[in-house]
């Protein structure tokens, strides 16, 4: 199913290297259409918030994309992330895509009022006057659920819940209103209430902005109740990707039904909860073949003899592994 | 409702002749209250309370659980049961001995003696950066300073083999070497290595992948069978939870507002903020049509705001609030299960009063 939509991200054989060239993220493409929610899910370590920082040109310091194209945007809105100047970097970040992360508080002032630090960012970025800038500032804190929002305006972050900070953060990213919001694990220290209480949100913001989410978490159960299509990603590396509920319904990469196995599955019974056995590949760690092999349960000689390329399955789907190659079915 | 002491759970009518024996509780809290801020002039407990008139117990072997939003009590708990805070009101007694009147010094060397533990959230935080996996983990039997010098060597082995690491591979590592799962192992072993008989872990798994959180929470499940270790766990991943608790206790605002058996609570809670909590919960299997959805369980947004502090905890956000819920219910067995208990006036009746599904999407 070639997505119709308009593209607002594509990203082609991304390439990242930590530290000493050590390369944490290789071979990643994927796409996100406008006002498409795109959901990136692996244990931790996978690479999944160096992609982001790569899409956002936040790597740290030791970090570097070796190779690859990021493309923000179509036709004559088209602009080229790999290699952008600092000009170009800061036009993208003021105005077409916004991000949010795990630890609110970290990206805040603590001795600036939140209002205040929206006002300052719609005042810098959107050119509005003093008075505009509060009254549109009320107006995002209302936007994105906070009550009393003119009183929110004049508290301090630590003021603020976890909850309401996530909120405070996500006015901001979208006082822009980019084209492209990036949530990196934003809701995994909340409680649930408040977790779902902001992935409604984020859907939310999607339609009314016609916004591209693209949310990253460990847990494919956060992935299932927001996202229209899914990408796993392992050892630096997308492994299977596709609609959510396809994907969901039938996993065709092992590491995804791992994945699943661990996942919040909703059922309130006792239970050996399942683990994935063993470590994921560390950054610059080299293997012959696919990087699942140590730990996939239905690993051969195949998977071990050279490279796996990504395989398209049609659908819209893909996977990275031998036995859809050879066109085995993985065993359940 | 009153203001009387209502009985408490009759624990003898439950046909004793057919279940085994209870054993008796390790930790018995009741009536506690904790005030962080000393409670203002006329205002008894004000609203500065932190936690109010909790009542929980935890027998040798069992998993108890703690849900709750941030804020609502369940580190107060925690700190109250080590002896870090003093008690405003209530009763703590661990192992028949009311360590909530202890003395500053007597509180101390309890504290020392390490039979109850904390494990925290971080490890990255909570361990000293400098200090090797042995060195943490000897340091609480340094502390109890009641084993020789070769005793605590092979303590301390013996407990990172318990929490399923290689003392010989790790035993000189510092936590920055670690995996965040190795990390919180060696917390665990940390924890154990004074052999306590209650381990107190606040958000034990909240900062790991799925796969780490479930090794941890297996992890927990087998030292309680093997240590014969009480555990009690604050976790908002309520169905990895329910995997290997025994009993939960929520929190809300500073009150115990449900607890019981963990599968009742959360198949059928007899509180609306439990309700919200499980409808809130994410899963990977979709399709629950029938599943309670959060919308359901939220007030009419046109509803007037319920005054704050007025009677139940939870009626500003409860669509069921009325008249009676001007006064804060206590907690009291439920009557078709006295094993549970619930502070909620509609306990049982809530339910038939949920209106019919919306037909849109829910809102945030
Ligand atoms: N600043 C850095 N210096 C060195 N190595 C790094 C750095 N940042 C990330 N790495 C390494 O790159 C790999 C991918 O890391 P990344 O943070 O992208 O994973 P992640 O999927 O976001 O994990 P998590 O779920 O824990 O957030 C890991 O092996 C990690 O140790
Ligand atoms: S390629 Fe082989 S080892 Fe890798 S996931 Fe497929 S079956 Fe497993
Ligand atoms: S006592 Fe009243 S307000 Fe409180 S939870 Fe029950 S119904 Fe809701
Ligand atoms: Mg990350």
């Amino acid at each position: 199913m070639a997505s119709p939509r308009e593209r607002t991200l594509a990203v082609t054989d991304l390439q990242v290297s930590v530290g000493d060239g050590l390369v944490a993220v290789q071979d990643v493409s994927f796409e996100i259409g406008r006002g498409e929610s795109v959901g990136l899910v692996g244990e931790s370590g996978s690479g999944k918030t160096l992609t982001c920082r790569a899409a956002l040109g936040l790597l740290p310091t030791t970090g570097r994309v070796d190779g690859g194209r990021i493309v923000l945007g179509e036709g004559p809105q088209a602009v080229e992330l790999v290699g952008a100047r600092r000009s170009t970097w800061d036009g993208v970040r003021a105005g077409r895509i916004g991000a949010v992360f795990q630890d609110p508080a970290s990206y805040l002032n603590p001795s600036l009022t939140v209002g205040h630090q929206l006002a300052e960012q719609l005042r810098v970025k959107r050119g509005l006057r003093r008075r505009a800038a509060h009254d549109r500032a009320v107006e995002l804190f209302a936007e994105v659920g906070l009550h009393d929002p003119a009183a929110v305006f004049h508290q301090y972050p630590h003021q603020l819940s976890g909850g309401m900070l996530q909120r405070v953060l996500i006015a901001i990213a979208i006082s822009c209103e980019p084209e492209l919001l990036i949530a990196d694990e934003a809701t995994t220290a909340l409680d649930v209430v408040i977790q779902a209480e902001i992935l409604a949100l984020l859907r939310r913001l999607r339609e009314t902005h016609a916004l591209s989410l693209l949310l990253v978490t460990h847990d494919l159960a956060v992935v299932a109740e927001s996202c229209e299509r899914v990408l796993v990603m392992y050892g630096g590396q997308i492994v299977e990707s596709g609609p959510t509920a396809q994907v969901l319904g039938d996993p065709q990469h092992p590491y995804t039904r791992a994945l699943m196995a661990v996942a919040t599955i909703g059922d309130w019974g006792r239970r050996r909860l399942d683990v994935i056995p063993g470590q994921p590949p560390a950054a610059g760690e080299e293997m012959p073949g696919c990087r699942f092999a140590p730990r996939c349960p239905v690993a051969s000689a195949a998977c071990t003899a050279g490279p796996v390329p990504v395989t398209d399955l049609g659908g819209g789907r893909t996977t990275r592994c031998v036995r859809s190659i050879l066109d085995e079915a993985v065993p359940a | 409702m009153s203001t009387t002491h209502p009985t408490r759970a009759p624990h003898d009518v439950r046909l004793a002749a057919s279940l085994p024996p209870t054993p008796a509780p390790l930790l018995r809290v009741r009536g506690l209250s904790v005030s962080y801020t000393p409670p203002r002039k006329g205002t008894h407990l004000g609203t500065g309370a932190a936690l109010r008139d909790a009542d929980l117990e935890v027998r040798p072997g069992e998993i108890v659980g703690i849900v709750g939003e941030t804020g609502s009590g369940k580190t107060t708990l925690a700190r109250a049961t080590v002896g870090l805070v003093a008690p405003a009101a209530g009763e703590i007694e661990f192992a028949g001995e009311d360590i909530g009147g202890l003395r500053r010094r007597a509180r101390r060397a309890f504290r020392r003696s390490g039979q109850v533990q904390l494990v925290f959230q971080d490890p990255l935080r909570s361990l000293d950066p400098d200090l090797t996996v042995t060195e943490l983990v000897r340091e609480p039997l340094d502390i109890a300073g009641t084993l020789s010098r070769a005793e605590r060597g092979q303590r301390v082995a013996e407990s990172l083999r318990l929490v399923g690491l290689d003392p010989e591979a790790v035993a000189d590592r510092r936590p920055r070497q670690l995996s965040g799962g190795q990390r919180q192992r060696v917390s665990l072993a940390r924890a154990i290595s004074t052999r306590p008989r209650l381990l107190f872990c606040d958000e034990p798994v909240s900062a790991l992948d799925v796969s780490n959180r479930n090794l941890i929470l297996n992890l927990l499940d087998q030292l309680r069978t093997e240590l014969d270790l009480a555990v009690v766990i604050i976790a908002h991943d309520l169905s990895s939870l329910a995997g290997i608790a025994d009993r939960v206790a929520v929190f809300y605002r500073g009150r115990i507002v449900e607890q019981g058996p963990i599968r009742a609570v959360l198949e059928e809670p007899a509180h609306p903020y439990t309700a919200l909590l499980t409808a809130s919960a994410p899963t990977i299997a979709l399709g629950h049509e029938d599943r309670l959805t959060p919308d359901r369980l939220r007030p009419d947004p046109d509803r007037p705001a319920w005054p704050a502090d007025l009677g139940c905890v939870f009626a500003h956000r409860c669509p069921f609030a009325h008249d009676a819920c001007a006064e804060q219910p206590r907690s009291a067995p439920l009557p078709h299960a006295p094993q549970r208990q619930s502070a909620c006036h509609d306990a049982v009746v809530w339910r038939e009063r949920l209106d019919p599904p919306h037909p849109q999407k829910e809102s945030a």
